[in-house]
């Protein structure tokens, strides 16, 4: 295990003497964007560089979310840092909470001359990223929200007519498509937690955790022990049970079973649109996640998946410059545009938003627009985002759960209460290591 | 007249020494050093706040039942691997090397399985089983069996149990045919004079003069069923459904790294370590005197 680290560490050591130093100062940018995507963040990263001449970004691919922030941790550690790195949403509250070890991206812009303006982002996505006093502290680069995908031609099969909105809805679907052999699953999801717990807290306005899901402080606890999370858990179960619902793992999964016809029914991330349209060999929609009528409030806003970029302390200040001049490049209205176009993540700015509407595009790609149309709302504080310490192993233990669960071992109450226990036991531990 | 090697220099068997010991010191000591030094303090992943806790970490993971689990699922999952894959190349080899036809096709096959990497066998198992798709998981279903290792715990244990075992037969294997080679014919012939038939000679002849091959893959495939299984849990089930598949590794590896709590990882990397430390001393201590070499 340690071998990676000092591994990660020398790697880091040897890109950052072997390059020749010009006057032009480099800007070192750690991703996580394989791919396409990563020909896209090389293809802004091209551009930015060819616009001016002062600063180089050199973006580099660091492998998954996961391993490029313990790469990042590793490099800081040994005072070797990239300038940005990419974080997913999850990391976070790790993030804010190194507070001598990261730059806040509003304080740099401001500091660099860089016009910063916090309402021009769309506040449900800058939102996750924003402290309880309204400062930015990194920024929202690839945002995506679940949603729900459905398979036009299966319903049709199975003669469902209008397309689910509810919960129940959607069960009734399932079981029409089985009952009618018009796929192999009715239903399945990626994110399990993601998804079912905290999209479902967030878009039926309840809390996730208490202190408005850890954004008002690092005291929260879970608050998923409800009469309404068990009833969507229990729903779970039964329709696992009956067939309706198909468990395909806890990370996206999901999203190719949908693709491959097996499953009629999906929720996943709306950034799985590139890959579904490239691989279906069906007629597919894309529409709201589904709530449960009898909860008031319900639809309120779901909540944000993806990444944002973090800027690393202890740098020389010439080079914040640098990489303040770059996220002004980045929030550009056009390069948010295309970005979000071809990519499936959200805009994080409303002018991206407004610029892609007015071309046309949500027209000509009907389902684009979904994920947008359910973050632009005005957020609550129950429903601003999820910030909780610990989360990567909040989530696993929530997802260990649900299987055990689905397994028929426990049922949704002993589930939600064992979520809840040892959920909370991470949180105080986090609550520890941040003071 | 003494004719051993003498250095008359202090220093030249140290220099001598010195590139091995390097590497050992510093991909070995040290890291094992700093996991226990580690493991008694609580801090947060940047290594900003550090907070001397002393057995804290120790005593939150024995008051774990989940951690407990953990180690019951290693047991479970490093005896079936380590007897499975030894009966089952043991068999192989002394049929192969019985064989009387196509003797070189059969090794080489069977040797092949050595050369994939464990990531990718994890993920050709997982074909294979997949739920909906997979073919065995089809076959399965025609004897009224319904496979879903995604969330049947017993399943998926076995899952990465068949995996693991396969992925190591080509080694244990390779050692086996060795060991069956260097047995004298002149030993079997005599047994067969005697009128041993083949399951007498193998019991009483062969298997203990294999013994000294037997006890190294048995130490070789404990310590490859604790560490190296690592990327085929990880491709395969990521220690679930619920926690039926995290091995101990597994989990020091989850805790570290993706969820960067240094204290707790490194509390239980030092766990695992004084095991195998007692499970080596075990096995020289108590089964090697049964060795005949």
């Amino acid at each position: 295990m340690r071998r990676l680290t000092i591994g990660a560490v020398a790697f880091a050591a040897a890109g950052a003497f072997s390059v020749p130093s010009y006057a032009v100062t480099e800007i070192q940018w750690w991703h996580s964007m394989g791919g396409s995507l990563g020909e896209r963040v090389n293809s802004l990263a091209d551009r930015f560089n060819k616009s001016q001449s002062e600063y180089k970004v050199v973006a580099t691919y660091k492998g998954t979310y996961p391993e490029n922030m313990a790469a990042s941790i590793a490099a800081y550690r040994a005072g070797n840092a990239p300038h940005i790195t990419q974080v997913f949403e999850v990391g976070t509250a790790t993030m804010m909470a190194a507070k001598g070890a990261i730059m806040p991206v509003e304080k740099m812009m401001t500091d660099a001359g860089e016009k910063f303006d916090r309402a021009a982002y769309v506040p449900a996505v800058a939102g996750y990223y924003t402290t309880a006093k309204g400062e930015m502290l990194s920024f929202p680069f690839n945002s995506s929200t679940a949603v729900f995908y459905y398979n036009k031609d299966a319903l049709a099969a199975a003669g469902v007519s209008k397309v689910p909105e509810t919960w129940p809805e959607v069960a009734a679907a399932a079981a029409k498509v089985k009952a009618a052999g018009a796929a192999k699953c009715g239903y399945t999801t990626s994110w399990p937690s993601w998804v079912h717990l905290e999209n479902f807290s967030a878009w039926h306005n309840v809390l996730f955790a208490t202190e408005n899901n850890g954004f008002g402080g690092l005291k929260g606890k879970l608050a998923i022990n409800t009469p309404l999370h068990e009833k969507h858990m229990a729903n779970l179960a039964d329709w696992s049970k009956k067939g309706y619902f198909e468990y395909a793992g806890r990370t996206s999964q999901g999203d190719s079973k949908f693709s491959a016809g097996e499953c009629a029914m999906f929720t996943g991330s709306s950034s799985a649109y590139a890959n579904v349209k490239r691989n279906a060999k069906f007629n597919f929609g894309i529409s709201k996640l589904p709530y449960y009528t009898d909860a008031p409030g319900a639809p309120q806003n779901s909540v944000i998946g993806g990444a944002s970029l973090w800027v690393m302390a202890g740098k020389p200040k010439g080079d914040y410059k640098g990489v303040a001049k770059f996220f002004s490049f980045l929030s550009q209205p056009e390069i948010q545009a295309e970005w979000h176009q071809g990519t499936g993540y959200l805009p994080i700015t409303l002018a991206a938003y407004e610029l892609t509407k007015k071309s046309g595009f949500y027209d000509t790609n009907p389902g684009t627009d979904v994920a947008v149309q359910q973050m632009i709302v005005k957020t609550t504080d129950k429903s601003r985002g999820i910030r909780l310490g610990n989360f990567v192993q909040i989530r696993n233990v929530i997802e260990e759960e649900m299987e055990a669960m689905l397994a028929g071992k426990q049922d949704a109450k002993q589930a939600l209460a064992k979520m809840s226990s040892r959920g909370d036991e991470l949180l105080r531990r986090f609550e520890r290591t941040a003071q | 007249m003494d004719k051993r090697v003498v250095f008359r220099s202090r220093w030249v068997p140290w220099a001598l020494l010195a590139p091995q010991l390097t590497i050992i010191l510093v991909f070995f000591y040290w890291p094992a050093i700093q996991a226990v030094v580690q493991s008694v303090f609580l801090q947060d992943a940047f290594g900003g706040h550090l907070q001397f806790v002393g057995l804290e970490n120790f005593e939150q993971l024995f008051g774990d039942p989940l951690y407990l689990n953990s180690i019951r699922v290693t047991a479970v999952f490093s005896v079936a691997v380590t007897v499975m894959g030894l009966v089952i190349s043991l068999t192989l080899a002394y049929f192969a090397d019985r064989a009387l036809k196509a003797k070189l096709a059969f090794r080489t096959l069977l040797i092949w399985p050595y050369a994939v990497a464990p990531a990718v066998a994890g993920v050709l198992w997982l074909f294979m089983f997949s739920p909906t798709l997979g073919v065995v998981a089809h076959w399965l279903k025609n004897f009224g069996v319904t496979w879903n290792h995604l969330i049947d715990g017993d399943q998926a244990l076995l899952l990465i149990v068949l995996a693991s075992v396969w992925k190591q037969i080509s080694y244990n294997f390779i050692f086996f045919l060795a060991g069956l080679q260097s047995i004298p014919k002149g030993v079997l012939e005599a047994a067969a004079i005697d009128g041993a038939g083949a399951w007498r000679t193998f019991r009483a002849i062969v298997f203990p003069l294999l013994s000294p091959t037997t006890f190294f893959l048995f130490v070789v495939n404990i310590v490859y069923a604790f560490f190296d299984t690592f990327a085929i849990v990880d491709s395969m089930t990521s220690g679930g459904p619920g926690q039926s598949t995290e091995i101990l590794v597994y989990k020091v590896y989850h805790d570290g790294f993706k969820a960067l709590d240094i204290g707790g990882s490194s509390a239980q990397s030092v766990v695992l370590m004084v095991i195998v430390i007692a499970l080596t001393f075990v096995q020289f201590r108590y089964i090697e005197r049964r060795v005949q070499y």
